[in-house]
């Protein structure tokens, strides 16, 4: 996106003097860009013209720049309001009109500056803190009585998506959801995002970390080898789970079966059905998994490459869970604040399996981080697009045989 | 019958340097400054037929006269000039007071909208052009647009030693056109090649653009210019044009020839 615009309009005879041409002209020259939004020509040779100009640039030093280049040709800024802003009058409770947030790059005009609200999400409010000049997408939840919390839609503007300067698949940013079309190429643009992504992260770049929301199904498809040699290679730096997946992977270490299914059997072990229910009471008993891994009674798989490669790990529980495993956060108001809290610095996101945490996660992700949802029901990427994640990528396709793909893309021998 | 404002010499001298021609330490001679300006009058009332109004100057300013700047008038209504510079700011109220004692419909831009009158603002019947960057503002013109319903063409300028439009451009009354392209950018040179024809206009060469000779008055089919600008002056004679050189070079100490030292009233 562009880190700084605003709209100028340009008034007069501009079309035959050329000043409309010279105005653009200079925009371009200097390494802005614009969008004509309107030109008004007019109808007789007397009458003037009017062009309103939205005009882009990388920062703000090269937008004033611009600004000030084109001001003495006629460009003026158009006159903006500042957004209204009210106090939330109890704690957890917005102002009747608060301002609901989309996940888009969004702006708000505070004493005629335009600043970047912070931790964009969608569904959120906005509050302002007028002594730091900074603004902040705040969930309901969390905002506090008294909190100058942005109202009404003026002086708020929404940044539309740039396509990205990498032309792969994510350049369009857009979930069209089919089980006809071909994943080669769409896998393939995963792998080459992931590969980047893991040099920019080594380098200590921000932005660059892989997350990874998955369902027990990564376990139960044959994904578990797939994922865990993709953390251990330090493709992935965020997982989000649930208990589920956690219990049934360390289950597969202690008893070779996921939710009682023989790996190599092939076929229900006797008791099997209980083997999930002592990993997690073993795992309770000794009081995580972290320590579970650390004394060496959990050897592989995806939570043990977890631990040793430091992979944030969040879970988050659901009514049914079984245990729970110690470190699931049953508070689900506190597990959403834990796996918002993860998201800065992620640069792409792959929801796996998971209707639950990939809706979670789509809710919580900016639309300018690219997305991939996969799962074998195309009601999942569907949904996740109805819900607002525009920019989600939907793969129909089993969760296994994705994660073994691209793995395979990064050069896994599996 | 051409109606011209005018104002006498009597207090015309360098006293400060807004424009690089100005210089305090080149002195100007009143004797003679006087002398060449008695004489563009009697070229302008006797060989060209023009009437002259007579404006008092004021001691203290020196530029009132160039009444070119004093704003400008179309039919009974003037808008009266604002000044770029602190030191020609004084002269708006005199302007403007001749405008009201002569029944003129006064009609006001904001303060702070620098338009510096006849100066910038020049053209043919069908269509203006607005000299911009110098001294106006591009501003201005959308609004003195919309006062006269008129076209107005801005065109930059880039020279500074061509600070009007009125230094470089001179359209006449036969819709030809002296000016000097490079005191222009490339935008609004293109402007005026697309409205006025090759045939009909003339690129003066440097030398008698720095004597200023778009500086011009047109009357009719007579051309007052300064004196110095023998190619301007054949160039005019072979299209039907009878010119009258002037020397002027006092006025040129402070950058103002002949079309500054006069505005048109009808």
């Amino acid at each position: 996106m562009a880190a700084a615009q605003e709209t100028v309009v340009l008034t007069g005879h501009i079309i035959d003097s050329l000043i409309l041409a010279k105005v653009l002209d200079t925009i371009l020259m200097m390494g802005g860009t614009f969008d004509l939004q309107e030109v008004a020509i007019g109808k007789t040779r007397n009458e003037p013209s009017r062009a309103r100009i939205l005009v882009c640039a990388d920062s703000t030093k090269l937008l004033s720049d611009i600004l000030r280049a084109i001001q003495p040709h006629g460009a003026s800024v158009e006159g903006e309001s500042n957004c209204q802003l009210q106090p939330a009058p109890a704690d957890g409770v917005f102002p009747e009109d608060f301002y609901a947030t989309t996940h888009l790059p969004t702006q708000v005009r505070l004493a005629g500056q335009w600043i970047e609200v912070d931790g964009i999400e969608m569904d959120l409010g906005i509050v302002a803190d007028q002594k730091t000049s900074r603004v902040r997408a705040t969930p309901m939840a969390d905002v506090m009585r008294g909190d100058p919390v942005v109202i009404g839609r003026g002086g708020i503007r929404v940044v539309p998506l740039q396509r990205p300067q990498e032309r792969d698949v994510f350049s369009f940013m857009e979930s069209q959801v089919s089980a006809e079309r071909p994943h080669g190429h769409i896998i393939a643009d995963v792998g080459k995002r992931m590969q980047s992504l893991r040099e920019g992260h080594r380098s200590g770049k921000s932005g660059h970390k892989v997350l990874v929301a998955g369902g027990p199904a990564v376990i139960h498809a044959g994904g578990r080898d797939a994922l865990t040699w993709l953390i251990d290679e330090g493709f992935v730096h965020v997982l989000f789970c649930g208990n589920a997946l956690a219990a049934h992977d360390m289950e597969a270490d202690l008893y070779g079966t996921s939710l009682g299914y023989g790996f190599s059997a092939g076929r229900v072990v006797p008791h099997g059905h209980e083997h999930h229910l002592r990993t997690i009471n073993r795992v309770r008993g000794i009081g995580s998994i972290e320590k579970s891994v650390q004394t060496g009674v959990i050897k592989a798989g995806i939570m043990a490459s977890c631990v040793r490669r430091g992979v944030h790990v969040v879970m988050a529980g659901t009514i049914r869970d079984d245990g729970p495993l110690p470190g699931v956060i049953t508070d689900s108001v506190a597990a959403q604040r834990a796996m918002r809290a993860a998201i800065p610095g992620v640069g792409l996101a792959l929801l796996v399996a998971s209707t639950l945490h990939a809706v979670a996660t789509g809710n919580l992700l900016p639309a300018t981080i690219p997305t991939v949802c996969v799962d074998v029901n195309p009601a999942v990427p569907t949904k996740l697009a109805d819900r607002g994640s525009f920019q989600a990528v939907g793969l129909v396709m089993d969760a296994a045989s994705f994660l073994r793909d691209v793995a395979r893309e990064l050069g896994w021998k599996g | 019958m051409s109606r011209l404002l005018v104002c006498p010499p009597d207090y015309f001298r360098i006293d400060y340097e807004i424009n690089p021609w100005m210089r305090r330490s080149n002195v100007v001679d009143p004797e003679l400054a006087v002398r060449q300006w008695h004489r563009l009058m009697e070229v302008l009332e006797r060989d060209v037929g023009a009437v002259l109004e007579r404006m008092t100057p004021v001691s203290g300013l020196p530029d009132l006269v160039f009444t070119a700047n004093a704003g400008i008038v179309i039919g009974r209504k003037a808008v009266p000039s604002r000044f770029r510079h602190p030191e020609r700011q004084r002269e708006e109220a005199h302007f403007e007071g001749w405008f009201r004692d002569h029944g003129y419909e006064i009609m006001t831009l904001e303060a702070n909208l620098y338009f510096e009158g006849a100066g910038d603002l020049l053209g043919f019947p069908d269509g203006w052009f607005g000299g911009y960057r110098q001294r106006s503002e591009i501003r201005a013109f959308p609004i003195l647009s919309e006062m006269f319903e008129r076209e107005i063409l801005p065109v930059e300028l880039v020279d500074g030693r061509f600070y009007h439009l009125d230094t470089c451009f001179c359209p006449l009354s036969g819709g030809e056109l002296l000016y000097y392209p490079p005191a222009f950018d490339r935008y609004a040179q293109a402007t005026i090649a697309e409205r006025i024809p090759a045939g009909r206009r003339l690129a003066v060469t440097e030398p008698e653009a720095l004597k200023f000779a778009c500086n011009a008055v047109c009357v009719g089919k007579h051309v007052v210019l300064p004196s110095g600008c023998p190619e301007t002056m054949t160039w005019l004679n072979h299209r039907g044009y009878q010119t009258h050189a002037v020397p002027l070079d006092e006025f040129m100490k402070s950058g103002g020839s002949a079309k500054c030292l006069t505005l048109a009233l009808d």
